[in-house]
């Protein structure tokens, strides 16, 4: 047997994820972008869980911990309750069609693998092949953002990068230092609730969370 | 010289401190106008004598160095106090202790900024200034030039209201950028690519001829731009109008000394050689920027803007000096070079008190009148005695009419530019003596410039009704100009005495000294170079012109006793005349106007005859302003104007900048 389990179903999850964002890339409603941005989590959670047994690293339970609150639980909760308050039951628009996106999502696929190869290569961690998943993740949920017209999914876009780059670090180093974890796992929070109240702000000043009427603000 | 004490510098570092304990209180009692005004103005310009004494003190001793642990780690700020820093902390505190007090009983209430604020700045501009010239290292200097720049925008922006005063403090902001930049490029260039930037280490550096002079060509530039030389002079005429008078003086008598100072600092301290060529290009420069300034200030019909243009003008008298003396130490000249030197010193320090009287004189009329307009004003030396006498000492020694100050610096300066024959250059043999022919024309038109300055104000009939309510100076207005006055007096007075100061700081530059040979007949007589050559006596000028003012009043008063009749000033004996009728500023400067007219572009609106109710109106505008300024202006424009096209408004555009920017980099630089 050439691969042991435990790094199989490592590249299974890593494989999900890659899937969750591709979903994500495609995907229409607000509802289920938030759902799947849950799942992305959950993914994360179970495979950092898996990384933690195997290696032994200790601080990589409480990181899985902390991503299960706050990634799981938390921030989709918060921003179910955003949509609810904001009232906003439309469609996500895409600026360029899902086909396209797509197509171009591919490209960063393969982009992402090529650049990871040689990184991969030299490290010698139990996940080491699971390194262009997570870049790819990274660069499609950059994609993501820059394709949606309205603010939310931005917004979603940015935390599931988040998630992207959180997968990347426990691949290739078996997580980052725990101060530099809880740092960052504070300021998607942070960042979340203020994006919320932006929201709102801009609704105020505009009628309408599209990002199209901010083009009046320049110079 | 005796030995080096800690003193002076401890002192003068104290007074700096205490400065910026002013300008806190000021900030915290920003609405008690007696408090700021009746006491902490006046303690600032006790702290501005102490620091003047310091530094008196510290004239003769060795240098003192002194490290603070303050500034960023690792950087810390090194302060020196040597000859040269001496003399201009000298200067700064004998002028800023005359402006403070007269302060004390200028500022108003409800006149734009608040007195607290504007007791803030302008003892933060203090203690920047003085900063400034303690400074031993590149990183203070610019932190200290910087603050000095943006407290005296705050302080040139006092009425911020107008429009047209945000515009100058605008303009002045941004040439003080360009020139701070420039200062900075020039400490870059000296360090020599060692990366220790205290002065120190720039003493030390040795630089090829290139980057030597490009070192200067930065300073020039960069100090030239706050002291007002051609072509960066612009923001001066508008700057100085706009800001409170006592600010104008400040900043005229002594803000552009320190750019004097940090050029003298530059070319004779840190760099260790000099170019004769820097010295032509100085000269050449500062002759031009006194000639252009001088002819600018003839037509002008705002007394504070001819003011401006005037100090354009002492400033290139100055900097000619300074080019004078590279040219000389480039030679090898070392005396002769002390002798420019204390010319161009001897100048500053002259400057900075008839100049300050001046600003000050005019703010007093501004307040009692509401006028700045030399076309409204007339015959205050009625209703103003005291300010139109101080303010005749001033403007004469301005003119530099023996036996007040002015008129020794520029006649120092004479004396060193007929010693260029001795030149062995054959070009400069005959270039120097038509520059000296060129300062002759300045220096005279200065005169002519403070008749009408003088005559237009003080002098004649009231143009206005209103002038007849003006009032003369409180009490704290008189002590600051008193102080100004008696000290172009004495400066005037006893030349040999002051030069003796002055040659600390020329031994420290140039390693001569003038005294043995100035002061060489006695403390009466100032012989610059040989008793057979030249000498001066302004004390027996004064003896003479007392002498003779009084038998000619005795003998008037012997003669025509009795039989004194009053008649209106200029009546010229027509029977009917009104104030309107009097010879007016644009009147007077009109024969200037038509010598020189290539050199001003002149807007004139004339009445018809059969105009009704006619208005004369000119306005005479600077040429280097199209062919300078607004060139540039258009090229920053559209070269702006390529970048703006990146800025769509769209977030996703900026999205895929990052987003592009981030996929070169992972393919390029991995």
């Amino acid at each position: 047997m050439g691969i042991p389990v435990t790094s199989q179903m490592i590249n299974i999850l890593a494989s999900l994820m890659l899937l969750i964002a591709f979903a994500m890339l495609s995907q229409r409603r607000i509802i289920s972008l938030i759902n799947l941005f849950a799942w992305q989590g959950a993914v994360l959670v179970a495979s950092t869980l898996i990384v933690a047994g195997t290696t032994g690293q200790e601080h990589l339970f409480y990181s899985a911990l902390i991503t299960l609150v706050l990634k799981v639980i938390l921030l989709p909760w918060i921003l179910h309750r955003l949509i609810r308050r904001l009232n906003v039951k439309w469609d996500v628009e895409t600026l360029i069609n899902i086909p396209t996106t797509m197509l171009a999502g591919l490209l960063l696929v393969i982009v992402a693998f090529n650049l990871a190869l040689p990184i991969s290569e030299m490290a010698s961690t139990v996940t080491r092949s699971t390194l262009g998943i997570a870049m790819a993740c990274v660069l499609l949920s950059f994609l993501m953002m820059i394709t949606r017209s309205k603010a939310v999914p931005q917004v979603i876009g940015f935390l599931s990068m988040e998630n992207g780059l959180f997968f990347a670090a426990t691949s290739a180093t078996y997580g980052m230092p725990m101060v530099v974890e809880l740092g960052i796992a504070l300021d998607v929070l942070v960042g979340t609730l203020i994006f919320a109240i932006f929201f709102f702000q801009i609704r105020q000043t505009f009628d309408s969370l599209d990002l199209k009427h901010m083009e009046k603000l320049k110079e | 010289m005796s030995q080096a004490g800690p003193l002076p510098i401890g002192i003068i570092l104290g007074v700096i401190v205490f400065w910026l304990g002013i300008a806190l209180v000021g900030l915290a009692a920003q609405r008690r106008f007696r408090l700021v005004s009746q006491v902490l103005f006046p303690l600032g310009g006790a702290g501005a004598l102490v620091l003047a004494g310091a530094a008196f003190a510290a004239l003769g001793q060795a240098p003192a160095s002194l490290v603070l642990p303050l500034g960023l780690p690792d950087l810390p700020f090194h302060l020196r106090l040597d000859a040269l820093s001496a003399f201009f902390l000298v200067l700064l505190g004998g002028t800023s202790f005359a402006i403070s007090i007269f302060s004390a009983g200028y500022f108003r209430q409800a006149e734009g900024t608040p007195p607290g604020l504007l007791c803030l700045q302008y003892h933060m501009f203090l203690a920047s200034m003085a900063g400034v010239l303690l400074a031993d290292d590149a990183y203070l200097f610019m932190v200290a030039w910087e603050t000095m720049a943006l407290s005296s925008y705050f302080l040139v922006t006092t009425n911020h209201r107008i429009p047209e005063i945000r515009w100058a403090g605008f303009l002045y902001l941004l040439i003080a950028h360009v020139g701070a930049i420039a200062i900075l490029l020039c400490f870059g260039a000296m360090q020599g690519f060692q990366g220790d930037y205290t002065f120190a280490a720039m003493r030390q550096a040795h630089l090829s001829g290139f980057w030597a002079s490009v070192t200067f060509l930065l300073a020039l530039f960069g100090f030239g731009a706050k002291a007002g030389l051609l072509p960066v002079h612009v923001w001066l005429p508008e700057a100085h109008p706009a800001a409170p008078s006592p600010v104008s003086a400040m900043m005229s008598g002594v803000m552009l000394k320190t750019a004097v100072y940090g050029l003298l600092r530059v070319t004779f301290d840190l760099l260790d050689t000099q170019l004769w060529w820097w010295g032509v290009l100085a000269l050449g420069l500062g002759l031009i920027t006194a000639l252009y300034g001088v002819m600018f200030a003839a037509v002008q019909a705002d007394m504070k803007r001819l003011l401006a243009y005037s100090s354009v003008e002492n400033i290139g008298i100055i900097v000619a000096g300074v080019g004078l003396a590279i040219v000389f130490r480039a030679y090898g000249m070392n005396t002769l070079s002390a002798l420019a030197m204390t010319a161009a010193l001897y100048h500053c320090l002259n400057h900075a008190f008839f100049k300050s009287l001046l600003f000050l004189a005019t703010g007093h009329v501004l307040h009692a009148t509401g006028e700045r307009n030399l076309g409204k004003l007339g015959g205050l030396i009625h209703r103003m005695p005291w300010v139109a006498i101080i303010a005749l000492v001033g403007t004469l020694a301005i003119a530099s009419l023996p036996p007040l100050n002015g008129f020794v610096s520029e006649w120092l300066l004479l004396q060193a530019f007929l010693f260029s024959p001795d030149l062995p250059n054959p070009y400069l043999h005959m270039l120097i003596p038509s520059a000296a022919g060129a300062l002759v024309l300045a220096a005279a038109l200065a005169g002519y410039v403070m008749v009408k300055f003088y005559g237009v104000i003080f002098l004649g009939r009231p143009r206005e009704d209103k002038l007849a309510q003006a009032h003369d100076a409180g009490n704290w207005e008189k002590a600051g100009l008193l102080w100004l006055a008696a000290g172009c007096l004495l400066l005037g007075i006893f030349p040999v005495y002051v030069i003796a100061q002055l040659d600390f700081v020329t031994v420290d530059l140039i390693g001569r000294a003038l005294g043995d040979t100035a002061g060489k007949t006695g403390w009466l007589f100032l012989t610059p170079v040989a008793p057979e050559r030249a000498s001066y006596s302004p004390l027996l000028f004064l003896v003479v012109i007392a002498v003779g003012v009084g038998f000619t009043y005795w003998m008037v008063r012997m003669f025509y006793h009795g039989r004194l009749r009053r008649g209106d000033p200029w009546d010229c004996g027509y029977p009917a005349q009104t104030p309107r009728m009097q010879d007016t500023a644009e009147g007077f400067g009109q024969p200037i106007r038509q010598i020189f007219e290539p050199f001003f572009v002149i807007e004139r609106e004339l009445p018809t005859p059969f105009d009704g109710a006619p208005r004369y109106r000119m306005t005479t505008r600077d040429r280097l302003w199209h062919w300078v300024y607004l060139p540039v202006a258009r090229l920053a424009e559209r070269m702006t104007s390529l970048v703006a096209v990146l800025q769509q408004g769209r977030i996703h555009v900026y999205l895929m900048y990052s987003f592009g920017t981030l996929l070169l980099l992972l393919l390029f630089a991995r």
